[in-house]
Parts: structure tokens; sequence; C-alpha cells
């Protein structure tokens, strides 16, 4: 019902032309997911099949594998390596947006001389490309025993995280209309009060969308974590990356596995939190 | 003693000076509102009553108490603002209470109150909403709600009818006039809307690029208005304020130049003296001040009509003279046809003199 009644205010033209794009943009998600249930010959037939048997394997051969051809099915650690991921990339997130929003707020509305300066002086720590930083990260790691720990990691992404949430969360923050402020403080509210029970419910939908920009973007991230992290706290995709290889060529159904697995839980947050996202990115666009 | 006194109150903003050395009583029970252009410091003013603004210089008091230093929570004052400021994410009821949980009552009186503003209010059924929800005047209605439902020494209102339309603003104009002398506090109102300071005020203080131009009643200053500012902001049509030369005394009256024409005008014996001081002064006429005569006299200004703005009953008309358009506003069933050329009296004893400062010349 509701989609028929979509499908009618953008025109039937329209809707097809987004579904065509789209199409063409989930293509390789689909054929990645497709994959991930072939068997090893079926991933490797051309013109690729689009009607198969499917199967599990690729996905159980994902925690547990045989290496080589007659030895035993190993434990692969994949699981540990999904915990990380997700231990990794949640706890720097969070310790960024708390960090971050109370520095947003700061920035926002107690500004300092020179509030410009320092805002730039904070993006700034993210224009450098990370491969130029990652040496001298990578020397004081080995110095200060981080290297190989969660705290490290953890410490380095919400690093990361922060410029980006301080300036997200500070635009959000700038959007509130003062006057709710000051009525509160009127009201009889403490400084604290007013943050916590006024402003903060306001920028809901901006934590929200700050968080999973910054979620997608640690869990993504590839060349920290392959320097950074040691055996017992590999991330996904440096995981991933040392599959690729082995005695019968890149075994694409298992790579394929590993991503679709890799996906759900990016797709999962996005679903969870769609409608503030939407007020989110949209956010200052409508005026009030 | 007043309620709110202000002294020397000064805020300056950089080099810029928004309230320039404010003095300002308002008594208990008393309406005063504070009117003027944009940008004038009439909100500037309201702010550092309510403690939201520090001020630069001077002092404030509330009930004698001087609370420069002060939070705004401990001024034990009540503000209204221009966009409501209702908290978002609040129920009505929730934002209701909001001020009486900072007074740590207990829960069972709080609801009592809460349901008691919102029946005056007429609120009861939009309780559970939250403000995104609410129509502009219930928007209104908490915003005020919020303000009366706590027992304060005075109140604040910030263009508080400003975002309504035309025809809730007046019904809200006149609920506001009623709940106001029936809490019967000092009270001070910021308006840009001369007919809401006329109609809701106590007293009205004029203000104009930080400075107050004048304090009065609002018949006081529409009758006889201290200054040229004044009796040019005060009033729709605008007040014909016209440069006389050539000042001469003639027995009962006086004899000028006014946009180039020669003009004899009766006045009040009492300014007789001041006025025969000056070589120029400032006539101010008001549009409805004007009869229109059947010929030249000389008593008479003569223009062509260049311009016709019916107005419903009455009709405003733009002659142009030689130097100087006059506005005149007559009723629509006398109005001359556009192009004509007119001649209008201005009514003895309705006349506005000012010196060329742009004081007003009184006895």
């Amino acid at each position: 019902m509701i989609k028929k009644q979509e499908i009618g205010k953008a025109g039937l033209g329209r809707s097809a032309i987004t579904a065509v794009i789209s199409f063409i943009y989930f293509f390789p998600v689909l054929w990645i997911i497709l994959t991930a249930f072939k068997t090893h010959t079926d991933a490797l037939t051309v013109p690729p099949k689009f009607f198969f048997t499917p199967t599990l394997e690729n996905f159980s051969a994902v925690f547990s594998r045989v290496y080589r051809t007659g030895g035993e099915a190993v434990d692969t650690k994949f699981d540990l390596f999904f915990f990380n991921s997700i231990f990794i990339a949640g706890t720097s997130v969070l310790i960024a947006l708390i960090i971050g929003t109370l520095a947003a707020y700061a920035f926002s509305r107690y500004p300092l001389k020179g509030n410009e300066t320092y805002m730039f002086i904070i993006l700034t720590t993210r224009m450098l490309p990370p491969i130029i930083v990652i040496i001298p990260i990578f020397l004081m790691f080995r110095v200060t025993g981080l290297a190989g720990s969660y705290l490290g990691i953890i410490m380095l992404y919400a690093a990361f995280n922060l410029p980006f949430t301080i300036w997200m969360m500070k635009s959000f923050f700038d959007e509130l209309p003062r006057e709710v402020e000051d009525a509160a403080r009127m009201d009889g509210s403490s400084e604290i009060k007013v943050f916590f029970k006024i402003c903060l419910p306001q920028v809901k939908a901006g934590i929200a969308a700050t968080a999973v920009f910054g979620l997608i973007l640690t869990w993504n991230e590839y060349l920290f974590a392959l320097l950074l992290t040691g055996i017992e706290t590999r991330t996904v995709p440096v995981a991933m990356a040392s599959t690729i290889g082995g005695d019968i060529g890149v075994r694409w159904g298992l790579l394929a596995a590993i991503e679709t697995l890799f996906l759900i839980p990016v797709v999962l947050v996005t679903f969870l939190l769609q409608n503030q996202l939407l007020r989110g990115v949209t956010f200052g666009t409508i005026k009030r | 003693m007043a309620d709110i006194e202000l002294r020397n109150l000064t805020k300056r903003f950089g080099t810029l000076t928004a309230v320039d050395s404010v003095d300002l009583d308002v008594d208990a029970g008393e309406v005063m509102c504070l009117l003027g252009p944009s940008g004038c410091g009439k909100t500037t003013t309201l702010r550092m009553i309510g403690g939201l603004e520090w001020a630069s210089e001077g002092d404030i008091f509330i009930a004698g108490k001087r609370v420069n230093n002060l939070k705004p929570a401990q001024r034990d004052i009540a503000m209204v603002f221009q966009f409501y400021a209702l908290y978002p994410s609040l129920t009505v009821a929730e934002n209701l209470a909001y001020p009486l949980h900072a007074e740590k009552l207990d829960n069972a009186e709080i609801d009592k109150r809460v349901l008691r503003i919102a029946k005056i209010l007429e609120l009861d059924h939009a309780l559970n909403r939250i403000p995104g929800r609410l129509s502009e005047g219930e928007k209104q209605r908490v915003a005020v709600g919020r303000a009366i439902i706590r027992n304060p020494q005075c109140f604040l209102f910030d263009e508080p009818l400003s975002r309504l339309d035309i025809a809730l603003r007046q019904e809200m104009r006149g609920q506001i006039k009623m709940l106001l002398s029936d809490l019967n506090k000092a009270s001070v109102i910021v308006t840009h809307d001369q007919i809401e300071a006329l109609t809701i005020g106590d007293r009205i203080a004029v203000m104009r690029d930080g400075l107050i131009e004048q304090v009065a009643t609002p018949h006081e200053i529409f009758a006889s208005p201290a200054n040229k500012f004044v009796a040019g902001f005060i009033g729709t049509p605008q007040m014909n304020l016209l440069d006389g030369r050539d000042l001469k005394l003639n027995g009962g009256g006086i004899e000028l130049q006014i946009c180039r024409q020669g003009l004899t005008l009766p006045i009040d014996s009492t300014i007789f003296k001041p006025v025969s001081a000056q070589a120029e002064i400032i006539i101010g006429v008001r549009p409805r001040s004007f009869d229109l005569a059947s010929e030249s006299a000389a008593d008479t200004l003569s223009g062509k009509i260049d311009l016709i703005e019916p107005m419903g009953a009455e009709t405003l008309l733009h002659v142009t003279t030689e130097v100087e358009e006059l506005r005149v506003v007559t009723d629509h069933r006398a109005a001359p046809p556009l192009g004509s050329l007119i001649h209008v009296r201005p009514r003895a004893g309705q006349l506005h003199l000012f010196n060329s400062d742009g004081k007003r010349i009184s006895a």
C-alpha cells in the first residue's frame, strides 16, 4: 500500500530510473552475496550462474576449515576477529562520542578566543594521509607497549574519530535555538541539567548519524589494524586479507562469505538507526 | 517602591553600545512595554533584567534587591520567549511542570498545578503532546503557562505575539491583558508593534539606539510625544513632521513657511513664549488632524493627490506639495479623485510643535 502511494507520488518513470540506478549500485553487493552461497566451481563459472544449488559450506569454512588437502579442519579464530571488530569499533566510537559531544557543546556555547583556529587545528589532525603518520605511531606503540593491545587500537581509533565527531556535533549544537536553553536557565536549571535534559535530547539524530559514520569508518579500517593489532586483537579486514591465497587459488566463495558476514552489522546498525539517520543527514536543511 | 528598577543600565558588545544608561522603574502590578524599532536595545534590556546577559554598567534591582550578580534562576523571574522556547523533547505537561521541578515541589502538587494551568489556558486536550504537534496558538499558550505556573516576582515577555497571525494575535492580546491584570505583578513586555504596546501597556518606554526616548502612559505618549522620534514612531499612518521656517508671531498664532507656502496657525497661548524663541520649528500633524477645505486660505496647505490608499472606512491620501509629501486621512466618502488639487486645514489644538533639535515645545 505505502509503496504504491510512494510510486504514485514520484511518478512511474522516476521510480523506474531510481530502480535501475539502485540495481547498478547494488549489483556488486548482490554478486558477493550470491557467490557466498556457491560452491568453488560454481563461483568460477563464466558466464556467472544466477540459478544454482545454494550451499552453506563457505560459511562454515569461515570459522573452521581444512587448510591442506587431506588435513584436519582447524579453527580459524574468525569468531574472535568478529568480536574484535565489533568491540574495537563500538568502544572507540563510544569514547569519541562522549568526549566529542561534550567538546562540541563547549566549542558551540562557550567559544574561546580564537575558537575558529582551535576548530581548524582539530581538523588538521585528519588532513595527513594515514600512511604518513603510521610510522611514528607504530614506533610510539612499540615503545609504549601498546602494540597488539586492545587499549592501543581503541585509543587510536577514538582519537581518529574525535575530530569528525567534534565537527559534526558542533554543527548540530549550533543549529539549536539558544532560547530554549535560556528558558531552562530561567526555569531554574543548572548548566549540567540544561545540557543533559534540554540539549542532548534535541541532538539525538545527530548523535546517531555521527555514530554510524564513525562506526563504518572504523569498521572498514585496514592499514592501522594491520600494523597495530596482534594475533589476539586482529580485526576482520586484516584477517580477511590474509585469507586470500591457498593451495587451490583464491577461494572466492569463502571470501564472499566473510564479506557477507562482515556486511551484516553495518546493515543492522544503519537499519536500526535509519529514522534518526535520515533526520541527522538532513538536519539544518529544513527551515525552522 | 518599584518592583523592577534599572539604574544607569548599560550594555556594550565590543565597541557597540546596545543599551545606553537606561533608567526605568516598573511598579508592582504595572505592565511596562518596551517599544522600539529592531536593534534599539529593548530585547537586550529585557535579557539583562532576566539575567541572560550581564550588564556592562549600572544596577538592576528586583523587589529592592540588587540582582546583577545573580543567575537567572535566582532572580525569581518568569519569561516568555519570542519563539516560545518550549522543550522539544518534553510533552506539554512536562513543559509546564519543568519550572516546578526546580522548586522541589512534590509530584501531587505539581500535577495539581499543571492541571489548573492547563484548564485556564485550554490546554487539557494537548497535555500529552510534544510541542512539535501543537498549533502556533497552543505553543504560545504553553509558553505563557510555563511562565505563570510559578509565582515569581515579575514577568518578562519578549515579543510574545509576533509569531501569531493577525486574528490570533488580537485574541491573545486581550487574553494576555486580562491575565496580566489578574496576576498583578510587575511585567515587562518587549514589542515592536505599537498597537500591542498601546493596548497592553500601563506605561510605554519608547527606545531608540539604546536610549529611552520617553516613558509615559499610552494616552500621553500618543497625545504629547516628547520628541520628533516618538511622534513619528507612534501612530499609523505616521505623523506628518513638517519644517516650519521664517517664524513670526501674529496675535493669537504664528505665521510661518511650510512646504514653501505661507501659513497662519493658531497656537495655545501657554507655549507662546517658548515658541517665540525659535526661528525654525517642526510642526507635527497627524494624518487624521486635517480637515479638507473647499478653497485655499491663510490656514490651509495645498497639494496634489498622487496616491490613494483605501483603508476601509477611511482613505489615506498622499498629497505632494512643492517640497514635502503630506499624509492625510479622510472619510472614504469624502476622498477626492487621484490627481486633483486639494486644500487641507490642520486642526487647531491638534498640532505638535518641536524645536529644531526635535524636542517637544511645551509650556
